[in-house]
């Protein structure tokens, strides 16, 4: 009792505290008030301990969400879209544990560490969520000694980030990832992993991408020959990364201001990253005087030009750019590095606040759908022997992907079905529910999908307002007439148009061609 | 195995003492009780899922998804002693947050959250339970949960009765043996319970041991009920009674009009209802087993033939609006072939449907659809209307 009271009182005090601000704010908001009570009650719970009572906080955690049908509908449509590609490209699919042991993913994410989501000691091993699929994938490798693989794998993954909801950032979201991991002839599978993505960001009928393309030697190699010390080449490369959301002066300004370097290194650096192009441009780069200066530089080149030759054959050099500004964060990365963006504007931009200095995982640029590159070393760091096993892959950013479809179809006049409903069993009469559940079974025995509602004696015009409003095509309609003369009227809900069928085995052959099961 | 685990624990106490090593940490472990999925699995994995997920759809079920974590409060106070069982995630300066332990409480949550009232639902996703995993039993501590759920006010049993329909559907599909789908109903074991004597304030508890039957033989059961629960060995022996009854809608009826039984208006009206449910199981052909001999899902087609000669044109004008909305159809490679042989081709290769152009039916602007094992036909009007009907109902 008195523990009660003073609970009580307690949240009585913060209670009156807080509607008393409420109160004094002008044109306060109904969601507003919706989350200060949402807060309240989670305080109130927190103090009340295991009340047990209706206790129900009608929030998701921050940063996360629900799926609706609708959105379920259309991640259906998209999934099946990339998953197609992949298989249709040879790969298989592995499963790993949504956590893993807090050391597995310790020391892999440099300064993003902080961001990972650690589960309570609970007295048995110290456990985290997976921060993304490519470390679990690496340990996958290295725990059943496998050294050959292609796949992929599509999970949530698990960020502490400041979400920025409207700008469509979450901190439960999904990541698709496809690898090839193996010892292999030089950029035949890296060449592979670029028509993937070409193959899938045209399927998915996005509107107009590129893929620029680079690679950390050369990215190196330049650092070195303009003059940057070594113990500088992260962090310049992560200043660099910021080009493709800051203009080169507030660039070059961090580099020079921030990071300490030389002006005149940061001039040879701005010419670099200005240039763009393809086979030709790593031609000339391998002419370059400088350039040429480094053996690193110069092998990034050459695997650049090989790399650009199977993407002629592959029919893809259309969309690819060799983008010399291209700086992915990562520290992993050990060869070719890209990035796809979609080039039209005119949806949400989902931006990233990346660190100062910190090699931010995945720097999701404006209109950036994908990203991947070459990773050597990563298996090598699991393996008790070191052993290495060279990896190539790439991450689609599937959440951005979703969000545009999703605004497609707000923005299309074609709805969205939520379900695959064929026929809806509907009765003209009363008492007719058990012909329609004796039809119903005929259709799922046949494998129709069909609804039938829930009922007895339902009006006709509520059943055909629910295939209206299901998005129902076709209705089966029983009728005490009908059922005298064996037969079942087949109607299509949009046209009305009907046809008479005998009601015996033949409705469901009849309706099964209709369905086209 | 054990060195290695102890290895891994020393490593793991490694770590933990010197930090962000950063360096070659050779962890190479799953979490306790978790496990990955290898790609056989999840080849595996996959039929299963597409043969319950057709069966879900072919039902009308939507599907939602939900974050793997909740607030720890939505989950607070809904599974009782369980509770203790739930992953909790590290304070790390934010909301108090644990791994979802079931789908329901869930689904519950997102009802209230956007007022929704009536939903036909599936939820495939994983769920975490801090178990004592016994993995030779096929207990994990992360595990897939598949549900089915209808919410909304409707007519008694019918949305009951396709749950069960639905479950015999996935265990026929998924071919794992015979089966049996238990039915009993919460009001009548209450009504039991009371008709034998048990006290209202035992009800729970008395339940819980009765639900040990599966395992336990009625001895121990009925010891259990007398020595630790405090029962009377007079309504242990009732309960005992009734408990060993198994049946079908004769059961229920029988039971209606046990002198006992029907003293409670509660069972009564549990037993109403189990009529009802039997009853509609019978239209959904699933309250004998063996009679859910079910047709699969088939490859329909549609044969194009014609009554004379002269008719190829007009069979490969048709057939191509056939194949233009994605119905498989075939025509004979032959200009003039006799109708016989095209309906002997349709028996011979199980073809359903034949759709016969004749000179009369040309002129009339119609075509024969029949059904080649009854002959029975059906005149459609030939024009957007015998594709709109034989095509309606695809998913574009």
């Amino acid at each position: 009792m008195f523990c009660i009271r003073a609970c009580s009182g307690l949240v009585g005090c913060r209670t009156a505290t807080r509607v008393r601000s409420l109160h004094s704010l002008p044109g306060i908001t109904v969601a507003q008030i919706d989350e200060e009570v949402a807060k309240l009650l989670q305080l109130k719970a927190q103090l009340g301990g295991d009340d047990g009572k209706h206790q129900f906080v009608l929030k998701t955690a921050k940063g996360t969400r629900d799926y609706n049908p609708k959105q379920m509908a259309i991640r259906e449509k998209v999934f099946n879209t990339i998953i197609g590609c992949f298989k249709r490209h040879g790969a298989e699919t592995i499963d790993t544990p949504v956590f893993e042991l807090k050391e597995t993913l310790t020391g892999k994410y440099g300064e993003d560490s902080k961001l990972i989501y650690d589960l309570k000691d609970q007295g048995g091993e110290l456990l985290s969520l997976r921060y993304d699929l490519t470390v679990p994938f690496a340990r996958y490798l290295a725990m059943n000694k496998i050294t050959n693989i292609k796949r992929y794998h599509i999970a949530k993954v698990y960020r502490r980030d400041n979400p920025a909801m409207t700008r469509g950032r979450y901190r439960e979201f999904y990541q698709c990832d496809f690898d090839i991991a193996g010892q292999y002839d030089a950029m035949i599978p890296d060449a592979e992993c670029l028509k993937i993505v070409h193959e899938i960001l045209s399927e998915l009928d996005l509107g107009d991408f590129r893929i620029k393309v680079n690679d950390r030697r050369i990215l190196d190699g330049m650092f070195a020959v303009c003059g940057v010390p070594d113990d500088k080449f992260r962090t310049i490369c992560s200043t660099v990364d910021k080009l493709d959301k800051l203009p080169w002066e507030e660039v070059k300004k961090e580099m020079v201001n921030e990071k300490g370097l030389s002006e005149e290194a940061a001039d040879q650096i701005g010419e670099y990253v200005s240039m763009q192009g393809g086979m030709d441009l790593a031609e000339r780069l391998l002419q370059d005087q400088k350039m040429s200066q480094s053996k690193q530089a110069c092998a990034g080149l050459s695997d650049i030009k090989l790399l650009f030759s199977y993407l002629q054959l592959f029919q893809v050099t259309d969309k690819v750019v060799f983008d010399l500004s291209l700086a992915r964060g990562l520290d992993y990365y050990t060869g070719i590095i890209y990035e796809a963006v979609l080039t039209q504007a005119g949806v949400a931009p989902v931006t990233t606040d990346a660190q100062n200095g910190a090699p931010s995982e995945e720097s999701v640029s404006v209109g950036s759908v994908a990203g991947g590159g070459r990773y050597d070393g990563l298996v090598g760091m699991f393996d008790p022997k070191g052993r290495k096993v060279p990896c190539v892959g790439v991450s689609i950013g599937i959440e951005r992907v979703f969000s545009i479809m999703e605004q497609k179809a707000e923005a299309s006049a074609e709805k969205v079905r939520t379900t695959e409903v064929q026929v809806m069993v509907a009765s003209a009469q009363k008492n007719l529910l058990e012909e329609k559940l004796k039809l119903i079974t005929e259709l799922w025995n046949a494998g129709i999908k069909a609804e039938v509602m829930y009922k007895k004696n339902p009006k006709l015009l509520s059943q055909l307002q629910h295939c209206e409003e299901s998005g129902i095509p076709l209705v089966a309609i029983l009728g005490e007439q009908e059922l005298k003369d064996g037969v079942v009227k087949l109607r299509v809900v949009a046209t009305r148009e009907e046809v008479q069928l005998i009601h015996n085995t033949h409705t469901v052959s009849l309706i099964t061609v209709s369905t086209k099961v | 195995m054990q060195i290695d685990e102890e290895v891994a624990k020393l490593l793991q106490l490694k770590a933990q003492l010197g930090g962000d090593d950063g360096k070659h940490q050779f962890v190479l472990k799953t979490a306790k009780g978790t496990r990955d999925y290898n790609p056989k699995q999840m080849a595996i994995r996959e039929k299963v899922f597409n043969t319950i997920i057709g069966c879900f759809k072919r039902h009308g079920a939507e599907t939602i998804d939900t974050p793997v974590f909740e607030l720890k409060e939505t989950l607070t106070g809904k599974y009782g002693e369980d509770s203790k069982l739930i992953y909790d995630l590290k304070d790390q300066g934010g909301e108090l947050l644990s791994l979802r332990y079931d789908l329901t409480v869930p689904f519950a949550r997102y009802l209230a959250m956007n007022k929704i009232t009536n939903i036909k639902r599936y939820h495939i996703a994983k769920v975490y339970r801090r178990d004592n995993p016994a993995m030779t039993r096929g207990r994990y501590r992360e595990f897939y949960q598949c549900d089915f759920d209808i919410a909304g006010q409707y007519d008694a049993m019918i949305p009951d009765a396709e749950c069960l329909k639905i479950v015999h559907e996935i265990l026929s599909e998924l071919d794992l043996g015979d089966f049996r789908i238990k039915v009993n109903d919460r009001r009548i074991l209450d009504g039991m319970f009371a008709v034998c004597g048990v006290p209202d304030d035992k009800f729970r508890t008395i339940c819980s041991t009765v639900d040990k039957l599966d395992k336990l033989p009625w001895e121990e059961v009925k010891k259990e009920m007398v020595n630790e629960k405090g029962l009377s060995e007079e309504a242990a022996d009732q309960i005992g009674e009734y408990v060993s009854m198994q049946g079908g809608m004769d059961l229920a009826e029988r039971l209606l009009q046990d002198q006992k039984m029907s003293q409670s208006k509660q069972a009564c009206a549990g037993l109403s209802d189990i009529k009802l449910l039997f009853s509609y199981l019978q239209l959904f052909q699933v309250t004998d087993k063996a009679s859910a001999e079910k047709v699969r899902t088939t490859e329909v087609q549609v044969m194009v033939a014609s009554a004379q000669k002269n008719l190829l044109e007009e069979k490969l004008k048709l057939i191509t609006e056939l194949w233009n909305a994605g119905i498989k159809a075939e025509v004979m490679y032959k200009k003039n072939p006799k109708l016989l042989s095209q309906l002997q081709h349709c028996e011979e290769s199980g073809i359903p449907l034949v759709a016969i152009l004749g000179e009369q039916e040309l002129k009339d602007g119609v075509v024969k659809l029949r059904v080649v094992a009854t002959r029975e036909e059906v005149q459609l009007i030939h024009n957007t209307h015998t594709v709109s009907l034989l095509a309606h109902g695809r998913m574009t």
